[in-house]
């Protein structure tokens, strides 16, 4: 039997062949494999013979990507040729990217650049030229873990999100819609624009933003893409007008896979249920006649048909609230379900967990993968040439320099210089390289009363543990402790093991639980740590009892509401934060805490390093934007405690 | 060509066209840094604004635009002057709003050796970059945090002198290259260097609508223009030309608007209570509130104008306070009620 996620993602495939620049693109999230490449295979199909499709290799140099100089050409001719890169190629077809997930923020940047104005600017090496680019971009993102992700720049732009995940090889139908059918789209669209003949979408747009806004989706151009969507449903169906299943098609491929918050609860809950099987057994009947009608059998959304009622939705009632969302609204409604049907697993986990959300997803990307790349003259992998003077320390790139050179041979010639080839200073090209910002580990250690002795104990033999994989990672370790009336930092950002223990060893402990104050000190590390270019990882070991206030004075509500601004603060600076519980009885004091710092929380009641320095590096890797569910041990156990 | 997006159709994001219409007004202001969310129409801002200005007045020939009038012409236009032709012939032109596209190199960027000339003839002449296209007008730098950091510190040196130097194979230029300075950015995808933050004189921050009815007049308006550009831009074709009549307008004013003692005095008290470093603060507070003033048709400086920039013109330069959890345009705010009580 077929999948009907198949079927969708084949529908998505017919809609994008129809106008590929008009919806930007399509993220395919799957592993390579069969069911990848028999999709591609199928849109390849469905976009027909003769648009031009390209590839484009990871990390491909801007040479290739925008385009340059031929320097072949050009010395040949004897005058400069420009050469147009990969994506001025594909102008008017599809720019293939595997790998994804691994995009850098450049490439993404030019991508996107390319997809908004539909041309590339290229003013690179002598050239200035402006070549056109209407292209559509296929992300294929192989990331293994929900956050590895292609980035965000790009996915905005790209209408279609599709999922081949577990999808099986076996039973790949290829669909009901053939290359004529989209052809015969194209030009239904194309005419029907021409005589501005698909009229005014008021009722579709006013739907799509509504049901956008129930479910979270801020950026605006997925709903404008989704209107362009169910314009383009409506051309393959061949209707001038969008009717209500391409308004619900729009929303379910567009808005439901970037749902970031669960729909208030519809009326009719049951509707949703049966919504699955409903469509399942539609699409499953082979019988079904071919092209005109297909798309809305095999998408009609399943719940039940409410009279579409054009005239009615009002913009003058501002103050609906979401729960009331439904009333009188027939449209939104219809949409809101078939979106419903089509919300990503998962997200119930993605819209409880605090890191999950809006801040907590920026704090997670300025902690460390994407804004924290640094570069050095020496260190790191290499990422292209610039102009510059190899006696100040980078590589002289000699291939680079002998391509900057040739050029003006001519020219140097005529100087009255001998006929071997002239370099100068000018055209020397030097590796550029850059480097992964390495991570900081602050540890903020409560150290107050006797308890907290050996608690200490454990901090400390974490902290060693640690430093002994730091040497491998180049990552660096700090310690701050509080008690008394007073925080203070122990061991400064050090990736030394010798110096850690001599400063670890005469730590005392004992007094109050100046909380404030060790988490400013914390955060005040931290933002050190992130100036120097580092990425900084807090992990915070209390029993969230604070008595000390900011102003030294004892006093347990002072000193606790001061310990919640100072974590709104880490918060608000987007710290990666890891809150370790260590009473012996969890206490929703530290789980306020950690939600109010936006930290993961992780009750540990009993004294082991071992497991505080491998969820310790869980969140390091996690902060990194790589891989934080893969250790799942210490996860099975925060996830339901931070569901309060 | 094709079509831009009308800048008045623009939904809501009032405090990112003030900044750009300021800095149309008065130049001086020094750029505008606008960061935000995806989708918020930053790119779209720029371009429309570029089709908004009204038309300036260069010499014909030029390859920087000189003013006829100016002070401080390029060596073309001076060689011209010298020779006698003046006045120089010029014509009206639009303002150039130049873009500046990721990938650049810094032989365009600057201006290099003509390759077409060096190739074919063998000669050296110098082929103007995109600093020299942009003098007098606006570079646009979308993904500002992208930009690689050779070429960031080339546009900031060359955006505060007013001034490119180019010194390469023997030729040596220099030419005018004022430009305002504009820079995009999301700041969830890369942190800004802290030099290049307050080198921009505002900076905005724009958001998402969240209200429904603007969101939807938000998607109601590209769906429109999508459709037929050319009908939708002769919609806002008036609304757009009030704008570029009253820049006009703001242009001949901004001389004479004064600025009395007290508004400089509550600029320096805005200052020192928010700690901002230097001195570029309170110019750039004064600069533009006398932009708006003028922008507005008033004759003098009030509070009222400095209230309403302040936010956009120092929330970038404050230092972080660890102790102090709230956003700075909440400390600009607090330090407001503090200064204008």
């Amino acid at each position: 039997m077929i999948d009907p996620r198949w079927q969708q993602a084949l529908g998505a495939a017919a809609l994008f062949a129809v106008n590929p620049s008009r919806l930007g693109g399509v993220v395919v999230r799957a592993a390579p494999g069969p069911v990848r490449d028999a999709w591609l295979e199928a849109l390849t199909k469905l976009l027909g013979p003769g648009t031009p499709i390209r590839r484009i290799p990871p990390q491909v140099p801007d040479s290739r990507l925008l385009g340059g100089l031929d320097l072949t050409a050009t010395l040949h001719a004897g005058r400069p040729v420009a050469e147009r890169g990969l994506l001025a190629e594909a102008d008017g077809g599809v720019v293939i990217v595997p790998m994804a997930e691994r995009m850098g923020a450049g490439t993404a940047g030019r991508l996107a650049a390319v997809l908004d104005a539909g041309e590339v600017r290229v003013e690179r090496e002598g050239i200035a030229s402006c070549w056109p680019a209407r292209i559509a971009v296929i992300a294929l993102d192989e990331g293994l873990e929900t956050e590895d992700r292609p980035p965000i720049v790009l996915m905005d732009r790209l209408a279609l999100w599709i999922d081949l995940e577990g999808i099986s090889p076996r039973h790949l139908d290829p669909g009901p819609w053939d290359v004529s059918a989209v052809a015969e789209a194209r030009a239904a669209q194309a005419s029907f624009e021409a005589q501005a003949f698909d009229a005014d979408a008021s009722d579709a747009i006013e739907a799509l933003c509504r049901v956008a806004d129930a479910i979270g989706v801020d950026s605006p151009r997925p709903v404008i893409a989704a209107v362009r969507a169910a314009r383009v449903a409506a051309a393959l169906e061949g209707r001038s007008e969008v009717a209500e299943d391409d308004v619900a098609l729009a929303a379910r491929l567009i808005l439901g896979p970037r749902a970031t918050r669960i729909p208030p609860p519809a009326e009719s809950p049951q509707s949703s249920e049966s919504s699955e099987p409903q469509e399942a057994s539609q699409s499953s009947e082979p019988t079904e006649p071919p092209e005109s009608s297909a798309s809305a059998e095999s998408f009609e959304a399943a719940s039940p048909p409410s009279p579409s009622d054009p005239g009615q939705p009002d913009l003058s009632d501002p103050d609906q609230a979401p729960d009331s969302i439904d009333d009188g609204k027939p449209l939104a409604e219809v949409v809101l379900e078939a979106v419903r049907s089509a919300l990503p697993p998962g997200l119930l986990a993605q819209a409880t967990d605090p890191r999950k959300t809006r801040s907590g997803a920026s704090a997670q990307q300025r902690s460390g993968r994407v804004g924290a790349v640094r570069t050095d003259p020496r260190r790191g992998r290499p990422n292209g040439t610039v102009r510059g003077d190899p006696r100040r320390g980078p590589r002289l790139d000699l291939v680079a320099t002998l391509r900057a050179a040739v050029p003006w041979q001519r020219m140097r010639r005529r100087d009255g210089s001998p006929t071997r080839v002239e370099v100068r200073t000018d055209d020397f090209r030097v590796v550029r390289r850059v480097q992964r910002a390495t991570t900081t580990t602050i540890f903020v250690v409560d150290a107050s009363g006797s308890a907290a002795l050996n608690r200490l104990a454990e901090a400390k033999g974490a902290v060693e543990l640690l430093l002994a994989e730091c040497y491998v990672r180049r990552d660096r370790v700090a310690l701050v402790a509080f008690h008394g009336q007073n925080a203070e930092l122990v061991l400064p950002p050090t990736r030394s093991l010798v110096r850690a223990r001599r400063s670890l060893a005469g730590l005392p402990g004992g007094g109050g639980t100046p909380l404030a104050a060790g988490l400013d000190v914390g955060g005040a590390v931290a933002d050190t740590v992130r100036r120097q270019g580092d990425s900084p990882l807090l992990v915070v070991l209390t029993d969230g009892r604070a008595n000390i206030g900011r102003d030294r004075q004892p006093g347990r509500p002072r000193a606790e509401a001061d310990a919640l601004l100072a974590a709104q603060h880490w918060r608000a600076e987007g710290y990666a934060a890891l809150l370790v519980d260590t009473s012996p009885r969890s206490h929703p004091a530290a789980q306020a805490l950690a939600l109010a710092m936006g930290a993961r929380f992780l009750p540990l009641p009993y004294a082991d390093s071992s497991v505080l320095s491998s969820a310790v590096k869980a969140s390091v890797s996690g902060s990194l934007g790589a891989g934080r569910h893969r250790h799942g041990h210490t996860h099975a156990d925060v996830h339901p405690q931070v569901r309060v | 060509m094709s079509l831009v997006f009308p800048f008045t159709a623009i939904v809501g994001q009032d405090e990112m066209k003030r900044a750009l219409l300021l800095c149309a007004v008065d130049p001086r202001i020094g750029g505008v840094l606008v960061l935000g969310d995806r989708g918020t129409g930053k790119s779209t801002a720029v371009r429309a604004l570029a089709a908004l200005l009204p038309p300036m007045s260069a010499v014909v020939g030029c390859p920087y635009g000189c003013d006829p009038k100016t002070s401080n012409p390029c060596e073309q236009c001076r060689a011209q002057r010298a020779a006698g032709n003046t006045p120089l012939k010029s014509a009206k032109v639009p303002v150039p709003v130049v873009d500046l596209p990721l990938g650049a190199t810094e032989d365009r960027v600057v201006g290099a050796l003509d390759l077409e000339r060096a190739l074919t003839k063998g000669e050296k002449a110098f082929e103007p970059g995109l600093l020299g296209r942009a003098n007098r007008g606006f570079l646009y730098i979308d993904e500002v945090n992208l930009l690689e950091d050779h070429l960031v510190d080339v546009l900031l040196d060359v955006a505060a002198s007013g001034e490119n130097v180019v010194e390469r194979e023997g030729i040596s230029v220099r030419h005018p290259a004022r430009f305002v300075l504009i820079g995009s950015g999301n700041p969830e995808e890369g942190e800004l260097r802290p030099q290049l933050l307050d080198r921009f004189g505002l900076s905005v921050e724009v958001r998402t609508p969240t209200e429904l009815k603007s969101r939807v007049e938000v998607v109601r308006r590209r769906d429109a223009f999508e459709r037929d550009p050319a009908g939708f831009v002769e919609q806002w074709r008036k609304t757009d030309a009030k704008v570029r009549r009253q820049i006009d307008a703001g242009r001949n004013q901004l001389e004479s608007v004064q600025v009395p003692d007290s508004a400089l005095e509550q600029g320096a008290r805005l200052c020192i209570a928010l700690g901002t470093d230097g001195l570029r603060g309170e110019l750039t507070l004064l600069r533009t509130a006398r932009a708006l003033a003028a922008f507005e048709g008033a004759s003098q400086v009030t509070d009222s104008h400095l209230q309403r920039i302040a936010v956009s013109a120092l929330r970038h330069r404050l230092r972080r306070n660890p102790l102090d959890e709230s956003g700075s345009d909440i400390r600009v705010e607090r330090a407001m009620s503090e200064v204008f009580a």
